[in-house]
């Protein structure tokens, strides 16, 4: 039996739940192509929540969610370790235990300061923006270390988990520092940052599962125009 | 492994820390539990936690790991040969994760706020701390433990904030226990494991260091 259809007997259905707007679901995307599993892609409008993400996902009732055999994984990076257990080539995190630790930390980290941090730096405003674009450039200082040295976060040629979970940051960031007015991944503040985004991005299939950058445009305007009413609202 | 070289950076109250103990209590694994002033942070948690100066820190043969379910997890892997916390169907493992994540988003966030906060403020957190002692119970369903005849990794992550329930009730003036008889059953249940008692701390004793946290921080 052939290695492709070997790999597609073991496959099973496989479909993902997601908004081709979010980074979270664009993570479970990227894993998936690297692991070749196909998978049908269901478009949910977050504005009207369908049945099915409702059913698969009744706690959070959020995407991405994959459904793999009829059964929900849900919170993305929950989905990325099911998939590196449920199909073992092309691994993601590390053997070694100390370095899954280490993966699995930096995950948190990114997700928790660079990410939250770079959300308040977008849609703040006035001082309080100055306050989260101060905060956010520590936390990025950390990840700047982190890469020096290497191509990628994995350490050797091929991508790895946290390259994955950090694979924000070459578009999605750069659409929220437009629609933000800010400025985070400076090339001269960060420099292995800034060559380690450009390799990722390079990667076909990662380009692959982009959204296109105007849709992304319109999506964040979309955001802080409504979070800055919903803010109001509150006041 | 006799020449493991184990410490863990700690402070006593924390229910992150008690993770830490009942997880390596679990494996049977020997210690250096070293008590840390966060007022005063010493110069080996500075070191061995650089990015968020915080315990619990597990270092072990000198290499340190931080955040509790990521140390957890970390014990799990290392000390395969005994009491595995995680099951090994891939999809139940993704559950015990998600579930775990589902105690840190939602027990210690509204748990904090509950002893933090006055008002509104406090009634929407006791509001959201029931809730989702309520999903808890539904997942545990007729489990002895969330991992099923044995304690697992989501009952590792969850059950140290028992301690902190007293502190929330009576700072929160309400019965937990009245809303989720299950819950508590189940907590009281874990409590008859040797490992659970000696990991975990006296919850008047933890009700003393929050009234003496609200006092530091000027909340009445």
């Amino acid at each position: 039996m052939g290695e492709v259809q070997a790999l597609q007997n073991t496959m099973g259905e496989v479909k993902v739940i997601g908004s081709s707007k979010s980074l979270f679901c664009t993570r479970v995307e990227w894993a998936l192509k690297l692991k070749g599993v196909e998978y049908e892609y269901l478009e949910e409008d977050l504005l009207n929540k369908s049945t099915l993400l409702l059913q698969h996902n009744p706690v959070h009732k959020k995407v991405p969610v994959l459904v793999h055999n009829n059964k929900p994984v849900a919170e993305s990076l929950v989905i990325l370790e099911y998939i590196d257990e449920t199909w073992k080539h092309n691994s993601l995190l590390p053997e070694d235990p100390h370095e899954r630790a280490m993966a699995r930390f930096w995950a948190k980290f990114a997700d928790e300061k660079c990410l939250m941090g770079a959300f308040m730096a977008f849609w703040k405003e006035g001082e309080e923006k100055e306050k989260a674009i101060e905060s956010a450039l520590e936390s990025f200082t950390f990840l700047e270390k982190q890469i020096q040295g290497k191509k990628f976060f994995s350490g050797d040629d091929n991508i790895g988990y946290f390259d994955l979970v950090m694979g924000w940051i070459p578009l999605w960031l750069n659409v929220m520092e437009e629609v933000g007015g800010m400025k985070l991944d400076d090339p001269q503040k960060f420099p292995s940052l800034h060559e380690w985004a450009q390799n990722f991005n390079e990667i076909p299939l990662i380009k692959d599962c982009l959204p296109p950058r105007d849709a992304l445009v319109n999506y964040f305007n979309f955001t802080v125009n409504y979070n800055r009413s919903m803010a109001e609202a509150k006041q | 492994m006799a020449s493991d070289q184990v410490t863990l950076l700690d402070l006593w109250a924390s229910p992150f820390g008690m993770r830490v103990r009942l997880a390596l209590a679990e494996k049977g694994v020997k210690y250096e539990y070293s008590e840390q002033d966060l007022m005063n942070k010493g110069a080996l948690l500075l070191q061995m936690n650089p990015v968020h100066k915080k315990i619990p820190v597990l270092v072990h043969n000198g290499k340190p790991v931080c955040e509790s379910l990521i140390i957890v997890q970390y014990i799990d892997e290392v000390w395969k040969d005994k009491a595995p916390f995680l099951p090994s169907d891939p999809y139940q493992r993704a559950q015990s994760r998600f579930w775990a994540d589902f105690v840190d988003k939602k027990i210690y966030d509204f748990g904090r706020k509950i002893w933090m906060e006055k008002g509104e403020d406090q009634e929407a957190a006791k509001k959201g701390f029931i809730d989702s002692l309520k999903l808890l119970e539904g997942e545990l369903g007729d489990k002895p433990y969330f991992g099923g005849e044995t304690i697992g990794y989501v009952d590792i992550a969850l059950v140290p904030f028992y301690t902190w329930f007293y502190a929330y009730e009576t700072i929160g003036n309400f019965s937990i226990e009245a809303e989720c008889p299950k819950l508590i059953g189940y907590c009281k249940r874990c409590l008859k494991k040797e490992t659970v008692s000696k990991s975990l701390e006296d919850p008047k004793k933890v009700y003393d260091f929050v009234v003496m946290l609200r006092k530091k921080y000027g909340i009445e």
